[in-house]
């Protein structure tokens, strides 16, 4: 294996070969190059599977150019001597793949997050998996006994990635035996959001479409930060986890019991109660509240203040080109405000949008204006703050009961990122580019044999204890450990609740 | 009639009586009473009615559903609703107070309480009439229940049972402003009694923002009380659907009742303003992948809008995809012309992506992949503006739904203007329209407008019929009576070339 390979000569070549490497990837001499065409396979059951593709879960916008580029940019990826060669590859090579299905994701912890119990239940054997081949395919209601048995599969098609869906009242894969097809409706999923970088395209100055950088990454830290709160405060649920998308977004998976067998209505109800802005791109105005504020938006005013003085108006800049900052202007609700505020920027084109927002306050207490409405503008300048930074979430994602979403350490095969838990206490320290990519991690994995390989003779260590992954799994597992003990003590009431009642 | 072991045998004599006679042992037969003029038709009916007055009574009552369906297709307000609805309650289902004191009070409620049962059974066949039963019952409810007596509701409510739990004064103390903050009532809200409930039994609340929220539980003042029993009502009534459903193949029935329910159920499922694409297409009309640019002077606002805005960006999202697809579906496009435009119109996109990524949708559409059922039904119907009005208002980057709803008034005369729409009488006629919400009303107006002098030669020379001058509640009718409107000579020719032919 190519990233098996390491750079000191001075190794002893004994080294290059792991303990526990398989026998298919210790033929070193065949899968040393990268460039050997993927082993596909199993395409036999593609084209059946593919036609019960519905419409709408298959693709939203947000995945309209997530996925084209085959080639990362990846000049900016850290150089670790490493793993020269492997940069260059392809990042979902399916040996790459195969080694990370293998040696790197953590099955045993998704299994139990799934299956809310240490011994299977139908949690996880009703569940829905759909797998995006290597060759693009999309294979729709694969489902597993046990978590081998779906590792098992992973090696064997090289998933790009797989995506989760509900648990459903019988076994996908037998929903074409049912003699009815109403006995085959999906029963639970966690309740999904999706917050993506693409819908804050009209105020980011830094990167457009599927680049990404730390300061436009705050816009996702501060979405994270309110949905949480409101998730968590209002509603009550305790079991959420954040996942880092792979490129430039975060997903949610709200996995309370109650949050999971929320019908389609009630997600409905709290994607509409989280939805703010409104309105395509020509709705004008786009947040409309009434006052007082509720008491969601109040909180989430408080908590988005101060990043837009720092993240928003400080780093993006944003009333900075003459368009933007008429947009700005007809936001406010006073015509003699808006037009000596223009005169005033017009007579200096390059002053920043934090002095501009500054401008706003000084000119109006000058009485520029004389039909100024003070409660007015303070109400139009909390809105403004709102539309550019309240969340912006993909609702539909949300909506649906039987929406797929992307599986927590993925890989995304653009970036090569694996999509790692954002551990939500310390959301502001989460940075997107230092993800550790896929062939990274399979590069730690040697240079940590390479140095304590052959002398370490206590318990053997899985390989993603080895790597950068450890604090993301360490970190998905006390969640899912949480979780389980939660559904363990719930249990025990509702039965013990019933043993009352007969 | 159907599930009724509660009321039925007292339990204590249960094995007394020989099991054939079970259901005859207490005089189930006896009158009900109705106490209160609202029902939340718990106990079915048990009497004898005749044939006549089974059909009779469900006929009038499937009228009135017929009617409160196509108020929600016009668009008109609750207050108009009502107010359109009282004469028409009146002459099939009066329903009157207790105060009323009226002669044949219970035997208005017993036809009320017997035709709500029987249509029970007419529509639980499948989940699309369930739902539409579910939904047109629900505000035929929510109607009554708005104009009942105080004293009368307030006592309907409390033979419910519902365990709500009352606020107390502590802690609505401690709630303060938030309560108030949350629900809009300004300084009313203090002398409020609230309610609390877990928030999943007020998702319509929830989803608007109206009730405070705290750790899943939803304070809900009193006037909110509707809500809260409307949602009750619907979710049995869901609940008693899907069982009336499942014991149907059970019907202890000889064939007297079963052509009837046939006969009911066909009946309501005309209503919704569907287009078929066989429904008599101008003869002169061949829409190929070339001309539809020509062809789009005739389109109506939502679709000029978006082939414009395909034709400047070179592409649409998804929903703007769908809702344009499918009304060219509705012109008469072909599946392999759709495939050719599309591919055409997403210039900037090598073959290898749209392969990839947009044919299979474009094909599902049209019912050439997908599953069983989608094939069957020839993929999708195009969208009404019904569906195009109730819809989610798009996000950004999205220009899907009905420009006279989505584009703030400003945005929408400066289109118009576009179009060539400069009249000031019109202009302010749309303005007007749109700021009361009759969205649809705004649309037909710019039609009257464009058409004027088409429409004017149809009336004079009595063309056309008045039927075929009705309002416009469908883009694809927008189109068609547009492209019949301006080639009115050829039609004509055409037809007395076939009369001379025949």
């Amino acid at each position: 294996m190519p990233h098996s390979v390491t750079p000191e000569p001075a190794a002893p070549q004994e080294d290059v070969v792991l303990p526990d490497a398989p026998a298919s990837t210790d033929t070193d001499s065949s899968s040393a190059s990268d460039e050997t065409p993927g082993s596909v396979k199993a395409n036999g059951p593609t084209e059946s599977d593919k036609e019960n593709v519905k419409l709408d879960d298959m693709f939203d916008d947000e995945e309209d150019d997530e996925f084209s580029s085959s080639m990362p940019t990846s000049t900016e990826e850290p150089s670790q001597g490493a793993m020269p060669r492997a940069i260059s590859a392809k990042f979902s090579d399916p040996e790459i793949m195969r080694a990370f299905y293998q040696r790197l994701f953590p099955f045993r912890y998704l299994f139990q997050w799934l299956n809310h119990s240490p011994s299977p239940t139908t949690d996880f054997a009703h569940r829905e998996f759909a797998f995006t081949l290597p060759n693009d395919a999309y294979l729709r209601y694969q489902s597993f006994p046990t978590a081998d048995l779906l590792r098992k599969q992973c090696m064997q098609l090289l998933p790009s990635r797989f995506e989760i869906g509900p648990v459903y009242s019988t076994n996908p894969r037998d929903r074409k035996t049912l003699r009815k097809a109403s006995a085959f409706r999906p029963l639970a999923k966690e309740l999904v959001f999706d917050i993506d970088m693409t819908d804050y395209d009209d105020i980011r100055t830094c990167c457009t479409g599927a680049s990404i950088c730390n300061k436009c990454w705050s816009f996702i830290t501060m979405a994270i930060k309110v949905v949480d709160a409101a998730l968590r405060e209002d509603f009550g649920f305790k079991h959420i986890l954040w996942v880092y998308s792979g490129r430039r977004g975060a997903h949610a998976w709200v996995c309370d019991r109650r949050a999971r067998e929320l019908d389609d209505s009630k997600r409905r109800a709290i994607a509409g109660y989280l939805e703010l802005l409104k309105g395509g791109d020509k709705g004008g105005k786009k947040v409309n509240v009434k006052r007082p504020l509720h008491p969601h938006l109040e909180r989430s005013l408080r908590i988005l203040r101060e990043h837009f003085q720092s993240d928003v108006l400080t780093l993006q800049d944003p009333f900075l080109a003459p368009e933007k900052s008429s947009h700005l202007l007809s936001l406010l609700p006073d015509a003699g405000l808006s037009s000596a505020l223009s005169r005033k920027w017009d007579a200096a084109p390059n002053r920043s949008s934090a002095s501009k927002w500054s401008d706003i306050d000084t000119v109006a207490e000058s009485g520029a204006s004389n039909t100024l409405d003070t409660k007015a503008l303070k109400e139009a300048k909390q809105d403004i703050v709102l539309e550019y930074t309240y969340p912006r979430l993909d609702a539909e994602v949300s909506k649906k009961l039987n929406h797929l979403l992307k599986s927590p350490f993925c890989v995304h095969p653009g970036t090569g990122r694996v999509c790692v838990p954002i551990d939500v206490e310390r959301v502001e320290e989460f940075d997107p580019l230092s993800v550790p990519t896929v062939t990274e991690l399979l590069g730690e994995i040697d240079s940590w044999d390479t140095n304590n390989g052959k002398a370490e003779d206590g318990k053997k260590l899985d390989d993603w204890e080895k790597t950068s992954m450890k604090g993301y799994v360490d970190h998905f597992r006390v969640f899912v450990a949480t979780l389980l003990k939660d559904e363990k003590s719930g249990k025990r009431e509702r039965e013990g609740g019933d043993s009352m009642e007969f | 009639m159907l599930r009724q072991e509660f009321n039925r045998v007292d339990p204590k004599r249960r094995n007394n009586i020989d099991y054939k006679k079970r259901q005859f042992a207490q005089a189930n037969f006896e009158l009900q009473e109705y106490k209160h003029r609202l029902n939340f038709y718990a106990i079915p009916p048990t009497a004898e009615i005749t044939l006549e007055e089974f059909e009779e009574w469900a006929i009038n009552r499937l009228k009135v559903l017929g009617e409160l369906e196509a108020c929600t297709f016009r668009n008109r307000t609750p207050e108009e609703t009502a107010s359109y609805m009282a004469s028409i309650l009146d002459k099939y289902m009066p329903l009157r107070s207790n105060s009323s004191r009226s002669s044949t009070l219970d035997d208005e409620r017993k036809r009320d309480h017997y035709s709500h049962f029987i249509l029970r059974l007419a529509f639980s066949s499948t989940e699309d009439l369930r739902r539409r039963f579910s939904r047109l019952e629900t505000m035929l409810f929510r109607l009554r229940f708005k104009d009942d007596d105080s004293r009368e509701r307030a006592a309907f409510i409390d033979s419910l049972n519902f365990d709500w739990e009352k606020v107390s004064d502590a802690e609505r103390k401690e709630l303060g402003s938030e309560l108030t903050a949350a629900s809009g009532l300004g300084k009313w809200g203090e002398e409020e009694g609230w309610f609390k409930v877990e928030w999943e039994k007020v998702p319509e609340l929830v989803e608007q923002r109206r009730v405070l929220l705290k750790r899943g539980m939803a304070y809900v003042p009193q006037r909110e009380q509707m809500t809260l029993v409307v949602a009750e009502f619907t979710r049995r009534l869901d609940q008693n659907l899907e069982w009336t459903a499942r014991a149907l193949p059970r019907l202890d029935e000889d064939d007297r009742l079963s052509p009837i329910l046939h006969h009911l159920s066909k009946s309501f499922t005309a209503p919704d303003i569907s287009y078929s694409t066989s429904d008599a297409l101008p003869g002169n009309l061949h829409p190929n992948a070339s001309n539809i640019d020509a062809l789009s002077q005739h389109f109506p606002l939502c679709m000029s809008h978006l082939h414009s805005t395909l034709r400047a960006n070179a592409h649409l999202k998804h929903f703007g995809r769908l809702q344009y697809g499918l009304f060219l579906k509705g012109l008469g496009l072909s599946l392999e012309d759709a495939l050719l435009f599309w591919r055409r119109s997403f210039r900037n996109m090598t073959d290898e992506k749209f392969d990839k990524e947009y044919r299979y949708n474009v094909r599902h559409s049209y019912g050439d992949v997908g599953g069983d059922a989608n094939r069957r039904g020839r993929g999708y119907t195009p969208y009404s503006c019904q569906k195009l009005l109730t819809e989610a208002l798009p996000g950004t980057g999205q220009n899907h739904g009905c420009p006279y709803r989505t584009f703030s008034p400003d945005n929408l005369v400066a289109l118009l203007q576009n179009t060539g729409i400069s009249d000031r009488e019109v202009l302010k006629g749309v303005r007007e329209d749109v700021g009361k919400q009759r969205y649809h009303i705004a649309c037909n107006r710019v039609f009257d407008f464009t058409h004027k002098k088409e429409i004017k030669k149809v009336k004079d020379e009595g063309l056309w019929s008045a039927s075929e001058l009705d309002t416009i509640l469908h883009p694809n009718t927008y189109f068609k009576r547009s492209f019949m409107l301006k080639h009115l000579g050829e039609e004509r020719q055409k037809e007395t070339n076939s009369q001379d032919a025949a």
